[in-house]
């Protein structure tokens, strides 16, 4: 693989039993990209995070990352490399403060292998990430009850939990769901400021004009398979994608 | 017009404990009493109590340990229905040493409580991946197929077990062992849940791959909680047994597992504090129902019922709510 490769997926296919989740899937990432995964529901999106972060263990292919194969790694070793994903159901502490919430994630090993890396005051460092995703500091919004707080805060705090690592790849599932218009609009700017560092980025969305803006290039699935690849254009234009979204035209 | 229960921190809890700006010794011993009372509670209970209620008193101590062990465990996500392998265990680490090489006991419990944390360890390592009700089974299971173990290759004495253990020097040094070494457990891990270690183990039982998620190694987290759990009940084990100087099949019964869940239950869980006052009250309160004779068990199930259904939170929680907080009624529009 090349240098200029960041992520190389390799014919990855996992089956279920019977089923077909993800049927030989390969696709490549450069630094500073952002990649959008789309398909109906079902397709394999989910999956293919899972396969990647090997939470699930996949049936064959393999990844490689920074030049190094991790599809036999288990999870925890992965996200030490710098893959950082976050969840599609946002889960915290929801009896703890917001900035309390940040902490597991500090705790990483991958702050203290990081040279430069954030060090000290855990909470100081959790106020200062929450600040940079729209923790208003003069509301003291970080303090509040997780629980209390508004979806869009709480997909943020995810985010925030994401850019704690310093990872050099993230894998973004289903951020906006259940976001408000708004609420995607103050998410997308620290996104952009994510690729404006040189991160890698993957997007699993459902919501395509959010996604069609900010995407470089957008991966096609459905039932399991990619059917297109290439910028927001292409992949709006394609037949393929059409039929999967729309369904074929009877005759 | 319908109304709605508010709580609101005390005014007192929140200069005391959030601010820390004491400047009364009302806030002063607002905040020292919770600290105190059980030391001094702990320390005097010998002193004051008869002979009998003395010996009740160290199995109180030996339950409240059980169920700290359990509580450490269940805050990591495991939850154990083997208490009594970590005691049963720590008991014939005690007694081997003693009863083979007269090790002195000020020797063998703690050697028992650090060897019987890793042997539990060791047992339990390859379920560790096991999660919710299949961990449990397991743990149900090991205490009684060493039991069966014993029994069957009749080694330690087999179905008679190893008497002639050397006691410790006197009640007195019985008493305030386990009772020193209880306020310390207590106070110590309840700080380590509280730190940013324990938000870690919190974190494995309430959402675990968030944990891995930010490269942890969540199955390291819950060999190290198992470990501290399993000692703390291996030494209670190793405590015993060297004050019923003996150490037989009996220290694996159910008794030992069972007892502590409840009282971690009617405590309320997660605190630690919650485990031991259950076993304060449990245990003096199956010995007061011994006039009943048979009724006993029917009449102690009734007050744990009665427990968990006026009090599910658990006692702890209630109590810790109600000094830190007053409720009002407030009225909700519509």
């Amino acid at each position: 693989m090349s240098d200029t490769q960041l992520l190389k997926v390799d014919n990855l296919s996992k089956s279920f039993g019977g089923v077909r989740a993800l049927h030989h899937v390969s696709f490549d990432l450069k630094p500073g990209e952002l990649l959008g995964v789309i398909g109906p529901n079902g397709s394999g999106k989910t999956t293919l995070v899972n396969l990647i972060t090997r939470f699930v263990k996949p049936t064959s292919g393999t990844v490689w990352f920074k030049g190094k194969k991790i599809s036999h790694l288990p999870p925890y070793k992965i996200v030490r490399l710098g893959v950082a994903r976050t969840f599609q159901m946002v889960k915290p502490f929801y009896n703890l403060p917001a900035f309390k919430n940040m902490i597991i994630s500090l705790y990483s090993p991958r702050m203290k292998q990081l040279a430069g890396g954030r060090y000290g005051d855990r909470d100081a460092v959790a106020l200062d990430l929450l600040e940079e995703v729209g923790f208003e500091r003069d509301a003291h919004v970080a303090y509040k009850l997780a629980g209390a707080l508004p979806q869009g805060y709480l997909k943020r705090l995810e985010l925030a939990k994401a850019i704690a690592l310093e990872p050099d790849l993230f894998i973004l599932d289903e951020l906006f769901s259940g976001l408000s218009l708004a609420e995607v609009a103050s998410i997308v700017p620290i996104i952009e400021k994510m690729r404006i560092a040189g991160k890698a980025i993957i997007m699993i969305e459902h919501r395509l004009k959010e996604l069609f803006r900010i995407a470089d290039r957008v991966i096609v699935m459905n039932y399991g398979e990619k059917i297109a690849d290439g910028t927001s254009k292409d992949v709006m234009e394609s037949e393929a994608v059409k039929s999967a979204y729309l369904g074929t035209e009877a005759d | 017009m319908k109304k709605r229960k508010e709580r609101i921190d005390r005014g007192i809890k929140v200069r005391s404990t959030d601010i820390f700006a004491l400047s009364s010794w009302r806030e002063m011993i607002y905040l020292a009493l919770p600290r105190l009372l059980p030391i001094v509670g702990c320390l005097m209970l010998p002193i004051v109590l008869g002979v009998y209620w003395q010996k009740v008193l160290l199995s109180v101590a030996v339950f409240a340990l059980l169920a700290i062990s359990w509580d450490i465990l269940a805050q990591t996500g495991m939850v154990s229905l083997g208490q009594a392998l970590f005691f049963g265990v720590g008991a014939y680490c005690a007694g081997v040493l003693n009863h083979y090489w007269g090790v002195s006991p000020f020797i063998t419990i703690p050697v028992a409580a650090i060897a019987g944390g890793l042997i539990c360890t060791l047992f339990l390592l390859p379920v560790l991946r096991l999660r919710g009700i299949y961990f449990s089974m397991v743990t149900l299971i090991i205490p009684i197929m060493l039991v069966r173990i014993i029994e069957a290759t009749k080694i330690f004495g087999g179905t008679e077990g190893l008497s002639g253990m050397t006691p410790l020097p006197s009640k007195w040094v019985e008493i305030y062992l386990i009772m020193g070494v209880l306020l310390t457990v207590l106070f110590c891990f309840r700080r380590m849940l509280d730190s940013d270690y324990g938000l870690v183990l919190k974190g494995i039982s309430d959402n675990d791959r968030s944990v891995i998620n930010a490269g942890i190694n969540i199955y390291w987290f819950k060999v190290q909680s198992l470990f501290i759990a399993g000692s703390i009940g291996a030494f209670s084990g190793a405590f015993m047994t060297h004050v019923y100087m003996f150490v037989g099949m009996p220290v694996f019964v159910l008794d030992y597992s069972i007892l502590p869940i409840a009282a971690a239950v009617v405590g309320g869980p997660g605190t630690l504090a919650g485990a031991t006052l259950g076993a304060f009250l449990l245990v003096p309160m199956s010995e007061a129902l011994r006039g009943f004779g048979g009724l006993r068990i029917v009449l102690y199930g009734v007050f744990l019922v009665v427990f968990i259904v006026a009090l599910p939170e658990g006692i702890f929680h209630y109590i810790q709510r109600k000094y830190h907080q007053f409720e009002r009624w407030v009225e909700v529009e519509k």
